[in-house]
């Protein structure tokens, strides 16, 4: 609601359940685990550093289609790529900083440094704040310049969001964002390229863009904020709006069915699978971080609270008390465990349940173990959606090293540049039958 | 003829030009047969233009109407500009191809036809009551019935090849026939053919065997007693070669690149008749061309824009239905002021109208088809050849002053081939684009960068490249303050910035080149055309001027801004036409622009002007 505040913000009449008797959450236990001898990820754009938690590619099998002409990775060490593709190569990279500050800031950049002179114009409130404070706070960790890092947005409240980071950015039109940063990133993979969206926007009107970006793993970060509403036009159900759900556009319920945001890019074969929410700065900084450093396009879903026209949409999942229960957050190699390590998620055939851990009858070892390159997995987990009595999952669902568009399309230019040699424009305007005339 | 080893002397007549037609199914392989024709003309120095004409339908059922593909070529000694009006020569490989083009030929005109197709299911395919090789009804042509199944089967029985393929080489038979027929060189076809079936030998030498008894065919049968020469044309001297205006759009755009130092970035998503541009640039990746094919339309000229956005050259290629998807990123493009070039390569519409026929019928989309106050620059292009440089100039504008720009071309110059004068690439003036590299502003001692602070010349706005330190910057769709590109709404600035954006538009035309008369700078009649429409007003202009009427032509590029010089030269003709292949659109530009009564001549039927149906309305003006 940038444009013009809402002034007739009603409050949503329906108040998620909270369930009795939980007690509040401790902040313990959502640092995004870093599995033994994973070397911590470098700065993007400066070296292709290897994601926590991601074994190397190769030894799976899982081998990325090639084109042909593409020679194979060497044996297991790095993410298969086509010759000619650079992992950040010379010339094109980005200067390394020098080392900065203790937070590993560059040039002692600060969360200032990437904050911009325009007001923000959300509603006061609103779960875009948060968003914003831990983009802000994350940028001078990351390394990389500033002026290397663009944010593309669509249309909606969330996109606003390029306004106010000191960096490059583009407020470009509704649902387009993904093809801006793919021709942005296509022609500069120097450039540290995020998509700001949101589930208007991503999954409605800009739908087709998300699902091809995420196919054709563009390195990108892509972060949707779910608010489950549209805010900017004030108020309407969106893709992701629970059916049922009474709106201005829906006075009766909406009858439409609502995407499951994860389960959507999974399909679409993304490399890059997370959520986390806006009352867990902690967490989506982790998340955040791990996104960035991910070669390839990362698709983060943000729950984010919308208190004008959607408020409370997640409190269930966001507010201390009931979010032991409700919620789980997956860490890389580590039993499925929630409520304060009281439950556990077990697999049963390809059902998830929920077990208790205090009785005797199961123990963590019954636990499913989250291993984020498992699809399969990924996708059981995917479906945790709107099933009674089960958890909704936060963290990294999925992750694959497969190689992005970008270093494929300028590895294909390189290739066939070294094959035919550098283009000549003369000959090529005569590379057909001549003949003179006197 | 076993007792004739010599053939008889067969009596060559000289013909000044001449309009050749080969029809047959879409699998009768009548595109390449057309195209080889095409080469053979080029090396006998001809001058030329060719019309291909294939259904939309890729493989439409054998024998119908609809499935009908054919290739039209005009060629002769003297400056030849359009397909031809009226075809000589057509060469009917079944009933379908017959009727289909019949009404195409020339009133005494000769036709070859294939007997061995017309046979009961063909002709009832094609619609034919009854037969028309019997009962009369070409009558006043000069029909030349040739058993091309049967002779081609005859020759290749030995070939090992099954029936089908054996078929398949009947169009070389064709070819041969008509390559003697019009005393063309055979070489090239055979070279062709060595070349494309070179891992194929037995279909290689199939095809050459076909080739040459098509060929020998015309020499020892009593079934032509003339045989055709056509002296070579008077072209400018130097170096040629064939090209169709995809080839040299391409080749347009990259000479652009090259000029100015932009990396190209193309985005282009499959439609006809815009593809080919996709295909031909695609294969350029050792220039450093950036091919993407989107998803759709709006993501490649999204793609395009982010292209821009750093750095590069983003063009997007479509057709009309293409260009109105791409409508609301265009006026993106245009707020956020980074170049784009939208090359549109026309067909018949509305809608999805006609996909594979040519048409002008775009113009008022590329004018005024965006939400708001949205002028660019519009350029078209008037040859194949001439789609080079329209191409090149397209990419200069966009760059160099900021702007998307919309390039016109069609189906028509797309598809259509002439004989092209390679140009001199040291003769294309190479431009920059206003990159910037520091803060261009200082007030309290503070350096800052204003992305909307313009160049007092051209009123362009500084390109600042993601990467450049201390040029960080916000762009996006929302209204801009002026020099600051901060989001505003105050309605003074809304009408300065759209007055600005008009303004810059409107400057471009102080780069534009004195327009070029052809025919006298005064007189009766002033034909004024744009875009593919040229090579027939031109042709009409030179026909009336021959019968002693005042009658010039003027050819547009510029379609927007117009050239600044058209009112002076307007005025001094007493009537203004204005031809087009839409309902009348240019011809509305141009009274709204200069209130004078301009006359439309206007012809939507998916196919180029008739030279004579321009002429007999410059006959009408001028009686
Ligand atoms: S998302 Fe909701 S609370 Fe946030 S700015 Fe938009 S309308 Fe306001």
């Amino acid at each position: 609601m940038a444009d013009q505040n809402p002034k007739d913000p009603k409050p949503k009449g329906v108040k998620p359940a909270m369930p009795p008797g939980v007690r509040p959450a401790g902040p313990k236990g959502v640092k995004p685990a870093m599995p033994p001898g994973v070397k911590p990820a470098g700065p993007k754009g400066v070296k292709p550093a290897m994601p926590p938690g991601v074994r190397p590619a190769g030894p799976k099998g899982v081998k990325p289609a090639m084109p042909p002409g593409v020679r194979p990775a060497g044996p297991g060490k790095k993410p298969a790529m086509p010759p000619g593709v650079r992992p950040a190569g010379p010339g094109k990279k980005p200067a390394m900083p020098p080392p900065g500050g203790g937070d590993g800031a560059p040039r002692g950049l600060t969360r200032q440094d990437f904050a911009t002179d325009q007001d923000v114009r959300w509603c006061p409130g609103c779960g875009d704040y948060a968003i914003l404070a831990t983009v802000q706070r994350l940028m001078p960790e990351l390394g990389v310049p500033r002026e290397n890092v663009v944010f593309i947005s669509g249309i909606g409240c969330s996109s606003r969001f390029p306004y106010y980071m000191n960096t490059y950015g583009m407020h470009s039109i509704h649902g387009r964002a993904p093809t801006i940063a793919t021709g942005l990133k296509a022609g500069r993979p120097d450039l540290d390229v995020w998509i700001i969206t949101g589930d208007g926007d991503g999954l409605s009107i800009g739908g087709n863009h998300l699902i091809h970006l995420m196919r054709r793993n563009v390195d990108v970060q892509l972060l949707l904020f779910n608010n489950q509403i549209y805010g900017l036009t004030k108020g309407q159900y969106s893709p992701t709006s629970e059916f049922g759900k009474v709106t201005k556009s829906s006075p009766y319920g909406s009858i439409d069915y609502p995407f499951n945001p994860i389960s959507l890019v999974l399909g679409a074969e993304a490399t890059f699978v997370a959520r986390t929410m806006d009352r867990d700065p902690k967490h989506m900084k982790g998340i955040l971080r791990q996104a960035h450093n991910h070669r390839g396009a990362s698709f983060v879903e943000i729950y984010q609270n919308c208190n004008i026209f959607n408020d409370g949409a997640f409190f269930q999942f966001t507010e201390k008390d009931a979010k032991p229960d409700t919620t789980i957050f997956l860490e890389h190699g580590k039993p499925m465990t929630f409520s304060r390590g009281r439950k556990g998620i077990r697999l049963n055939g390809l059902q998830l349940e929920v077990i208790d851990l205090t009785d005797g009858a199961w123990s963590v070892d019954d636990c499913l173990v989250h291993d984020e390159t498992s699809r399969e997995q990924a996708t059981i987990l995917g479906r945790l959606f709107q099933q009674p009595g089960l958890p909704r999952p936060f963290g990294v669902f999925y992750r694959e090293l497969r190689p992005t568009y970008d270093e494929l399309l300028q590895g294909q230019i390189e290739d066939v540049t070294r094959r035919k040699g550098p283009g000549d424009l003369e000959a090529l305007l005569r590379a057909a039958e001549t003949w003179e005339i006197h | 003829m076993s007792d004739h080893p010599q053939a008889p002397e067969k009596h060559v007549e000289d013909l000044p030009e001449a309009t050749i037609l080969f029809a047959g199914d879409s699998g009768d392989g009548m595109q390449l047969t057309g195209s080889q024709f095409t080469l053979a003309t080029a090396y006998a120095m001809n001058d030329l233009a060719t019309l291909p004409d294939f259904p939309a339908e890729i493989r439409a059922p054998a024998g119908t109407t609809y499935g009908v593909s054919g290739f039209q070529l005009h060629f002769g000694s003297v400056h030849i500009r359009t397909p031809g009006d009226e075809v000589d020569l057509l060469v009917a490989m079944n009933p379908a191809a017959l009727k289909v083009n019949l009404r195409r030929v020339r009133r005494g005109g000769a036709i070859i036809v294939n007997v061995d197709a017309f046979e009961e299911k063909n002709l009832k395919l094609a619609g034919y009551e009854s037969n028309p090789l019997e009962d009369g009804s070409l009558k006043g042509y000069h029909v030349i019935p040739i058993e091309l199944t049967k002779l081609t089967r005859e020759a290749l029985k030995d070939s090992g090849l099954n029936q089908k393929e054996i078929d398949r080489s009947k169009n070389m038979f064709a070819l041969g026939l008509a390559l003697w027929l019009y005393s063309r060189p055979i070489e090239p076809a055979i070279e062709w053919l060595s070349r494309k079936f070179a891992k194929k030998p037995d279909v290689r030498e199939a095809n050459l065997q076909v080739l040459k008894k098509g060929y020998h065919y015309g020499e020892t049968t009593e079934q032509f007693a003339v045989r055709y020469q056509v002296p070579p044309a008077k072209l400018k001297p130097g170096t040629y070669r064939a090209i169709r205006g995809a080839e040299a759009l391409a080749l347009g755009l990259l000479a652009a690149g090259q000029k100015s130092g932009l990396p190209l970035f193309y985005g282009s998503y499959p439609i006809t008749p815009a593809s080919d541009l996709l295909h031909e640039l695609s294969r350029l990746k050792n220039f450093g061309v950036m091919t993407f094919q989107a998803e759709d339309e709006i993501a490649a000229v999204g793609a395009a824009i982010g292209a821009s956005f750093g750095g590069n050259l983003g063009i997007t290629g479509t057709s009309g239905p293409g260009v109105a998807l791409k409508t609301e990123a265009i006026g993106l493009a245009l707020m956020l002021e980074l170049p784009l070039v939208v090359v549109n390569m026309q067909r018949g519409g509305p809608s999805t109208g006609l996909p594979t026929k040519t048409e002008q019928s775009d113009l008022l989309q590329a004018m005024y088809g965006r939400n708001g106050d949205a002028p660019l620059p519009i350029v078209a292009a008037s040859t194949p050849g001439d789609c080079f440089e329209a191409a090149y100039e397209a990419c200069r504008i966009a760059a160099t002053h900021m702007t998307p720009v919309i390039l016109l071309a069609d189906g028509y110059l797309a598809n259509g081939a002439e004989p092209w004068l390679i140009p001199d690439l040291d003769r294309l003036i190479p431009f920059r684009p206003p990159f910037v590299a520091r803060p261009n502003h200082e007030s309290n001692g503070h350096e800052a960068f204003l992305p909307y602070a313009r160049d007092p010349e051209t009123l362009a706005r500084p390109w600042a490249k993601p990467g450049t330190p201390n040029l960080e910057h916000r762009i996006g769709g929302l209204e801009k303050q002026h020099e600051t590109g901060n989001v505003s709404y105050d309605p003074d600035n809304h009408q300065l910035m759209t007055r600005l954006r008009a303004e810059k538009v409107e400057r471009v035309a102080r780069e534009f080149p004195p327009t070029e008369i052809n025919g006298d700078p005064e007189g009766d009649l002033l034909v004024i055309g744009w875009g593919s429409t040229r090579g027939s007003i031109e042709a009409a202009v030179e026909s009336a001027r021959k019968r002693g009427q005042k009658v010039s032509s003027l050819h547009v590029r510029y379609l927007n801004p117009l050239p600044p010089d058209l009112g002076e030269i307007f005025s001094r003709f007493e009537r203004l036409l204005v031809p087009e292949l839409n309902n009348g659109q240019f011809v509305r530009i141009l009274r709204d622009r200069f209130l004078l009564p301009f006359v439309p001549l206007n012809k939507v039927q998916g196919l180029p002007f008739k030279t004579s149906e321009i002429t007999a309305k410059i006959d009408e003006m001028l009686t």
